[in-house]
């Protein structure tokens, strides 16, 4: 299978369980946990495929922290950035 | 091994823990799902992307947001509830080169808060304001807020809002944009991506405006409230979609051209108009009273504007130079100019009991309604200094002793009327002898900075002292001067 394009990581003490992101993001591959976090709440998390480092569930998270996105570095063809991502850094 | 890099994470703008509890340091305090921080982090991205976040102050507002300061690393201040704009006003004034933020919701922005949120934009305060807008009260548990929708049931509308008891809500950026100074003024929606963008995009704008040194900007934010409307984060959010948008319309209601206005402001600071930039007279409080100085307590009457309670004032103060225990009573009207107005001052060796005084030593009547009004006061062996040449008709017998001092005349003939009130006290002064002139003058010299006006109170202090001179005569050869008055300046 293909190298996705981008991956999320999900700070799971600072998810607070909303669903907001797994609703958003347009490839589906975020998910609730079924286990519950410290704080009582089901944390949401990457299934690990088809991200495509879109940046959108990081929007629409209202926790300033619970996501970070990654996108792959191509080495020769670069991803064209998409409104709605800007150039952070390493 | 292929190579990710991050595109997206914490801003360096909030804190790395917040130190609201002894737990829960890492996440924020709102409800999940709910809008405000989605608003925080659309800030804080942008003021990461100028470079602004040294020198940005935050406002932050009463209601759920009212913690904002625990997250946000820069400049915090928070204010009292729907004062935010007032604040801001104040903290962009005095510091001009800031960028100056007001977050304010609903309740705090459009019902307590109506009148400063007005005015702020009306003065085109060069300030930003973001308004969350979630059609309720969050912190208090769901009261109706002036954006409440009609039909919206609150626990201040329990059967829905009516027009016919609530009234209508209050579309604020619609409101504000019929003001002349706002530059720029847009409604955004948290309901999806998309439109998340557009508020990013509208919360840049504002700011990046504000940098620039445009005027007034404000961007109202439609914004979930999960737990008030009673509904989970995605209904909240479709909510504001199919319900909210037909009420609040999206779009920018004011985009103008920068610096709309001339800025004729002069720029001062606290410091400078108050003096303290010039190093401060040290008085030394001398030790100890001379028991030949009597006590004197002191009415002085007439029309505001007249000085009457600057010379009690003037009084006290000499009497503090000199060691005493002073009270200085103010009592006018709400009239600036004409209502009357009078004041008490008490120069004692010892502390004094109760500023109010019944009977005075000495009244000093500026005008005709005053002596009437109060010459009955007087101490029997007191006296009465009156601001003319001669008495009214009709004024009731008294035991104290009147002397006419034509402080206005006198004034008046040095140049301006202004000075009769120091015709008064240069009247007083010989009359008492409780108090020197020196001090009056040394006192004058630290207040009137303007070199003119202090030559001419000086002056008048001496005509008065000269007028009432005259008309003790020859019986206050124990108070008389021995040889000449020291120049004034
Ligand atoms: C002077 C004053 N009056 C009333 C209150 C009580 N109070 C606290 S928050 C609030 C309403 C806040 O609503 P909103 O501005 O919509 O903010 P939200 O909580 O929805 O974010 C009120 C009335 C107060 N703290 N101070
Ligand atoms: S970055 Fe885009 S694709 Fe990846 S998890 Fe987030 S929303 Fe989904
Ligand atoms: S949007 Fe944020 S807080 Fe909500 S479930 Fe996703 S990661 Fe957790
Ligand atoms: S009550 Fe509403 S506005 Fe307040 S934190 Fe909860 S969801 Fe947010």
């Amino acid at each position: 299978m293909a190298q996705a394009r981008g991956k999320v990581t999900i700070d799971t003490e600072e998810c607070k369980g909303c669903g907001v992101c797994v609703d958003a993001c347009p490839p589906k591959c975020l998910e609730l946990l079924p286990g519950l976090n410290p704080y009582g709440v089901h944390p949401a998390r990457y299934t690990g495929m088809n991200c495509s480092g879109c940046g959108i569930c990081f929007y629409v998270c209202p926790e300033p922290g619970a996501i970070t996105v990654y996108r792959l570095i191509a080495p020769k063809v670069a991803q064209p950035p998409m409104e709605g991502s800007h150039a952070a850094t390493l | 091994m292929d190579e990710y890099q991050v595109i997206e994470s914490k801003s360096p703008v909030f804190y790395d823990k917040y130190e609201r509890k002894a737990e829960l340091q890492h996440q924020t305090h709102y409800c999940p799902g709910c809008g405000h921080g989605v608003v925080h982090k659309l800030i804080a991205e942008a003021i990461a992307d100028m470079g602004v976040q040294d020198r940005t102050i935050l406002v932050t507002p009463v209601g759920c947001s009212v913690f904002a300061y625990y997250y946000f690393d820069m400049g915090n201040v928070q204010a009292a509830h729907g004062r935010a704009p007032a604040v801001a006003t104040a903290v962009k004034r005095s510091n001009p080169e800031s960028i100056v933020i007001g977050y304010q919701g609903d309740g705090d922005l459009a019902a307590i808060g109506t009148a400063e949120i007005v005015h702020a934009a009306n003065r085109g305060e060069k300030i930003t304001i973001f308004f969350v807008n979630n059609a309720i009260y969050g912190m208090t548990g769901g009261q109706l807020a002036p954006t409440t929708l009609v039909g919206q049931f609150s626990t201040t509308s329990p059967w829905g809002r009516r027009p016919s008891n609530e009234g209508y809500p209050l579309r604020m950026a619609e409101l504000l944009a019929t003001l002349e100074a706002p530059v720029y003024i847009e409604r955004v929606a948290l309901c999806d991506n998309k439109n998340i963008m557009k508020a990013r995009k509208a919360v840049r704008k504002a700011l990046e405006l504000q940098r620039d040194g445009a005027g007034f900007s404000f961007i109202e934010i439609l914004s979930p409230c999960p737990t008030i409307w009673k509904m989970t984060p995605q209904e909240a959010r479709k909510w504001i979609e199919e319900k909210m948008l037909a009420v609040f319309p999206l779009g920018v209601f004011r985009d103008r051209k920068l610096a709309p206005m001339a800025d004729g402001v002069p720029q001062t600071t606290v410091t400078k108009l108050l003096g303290l930039d010039k190093p401060l007279e040290v008085v030394t409080r001398p030790m100890a009273v001379k028991d030949s100085q009597p006590d004197l307590t002191v009415k002085i009457a007439g029309f505001g504007g007249q000085g009457v309670l600057l010379l009690g004032q003037i009084l006290a103060e000499m009497g503090m130079r000199e060691g005493r225990e002073v009270s200085w009573l103010p009592s006018y009207g709400p009239e600036m100019r004409s209502g009357s107005a009078h004041c008490h001052v008490c120069l004692s060796k010892e502390r004094v009991g109760s500023p109010v005084i019944e009977h005075p030593d000495v009244l000093i009547a500026m005008n005709e309604p005053s002596l009437h009004k109060f010459s009955k006061m007087v101490e029997a062996h007191g006296t009465i200094l009156y601001n003319n040449h001669k008495l009214p008709a009709g004024l009731p017998p008294c035991e104290a002793k009147i002397y006419c001092v034509p402080a206005s005349e006198i004034a008046d003939g040095l140049g301006t009327t202004k000075a009769t009130n120091m015709v008064m006290l240069g009247a007083l002064l010989e009359l008492t002898h409780t108090l020197p002139r020196e001090t009056a003058l040394a006192l004058l010299k630290a207040k009137v900075r303007n070199v003119k006006l202090l030559d001419v109170d000086c002056q008048a202090i001496d005509a008065g002292m000269a007028c009432l001179r005259k008309q003790l005569g020859s019986s206050t050869d124990a108070h008389a001067h021995d040889g000449e008055l020291a120049p004034c300046s």
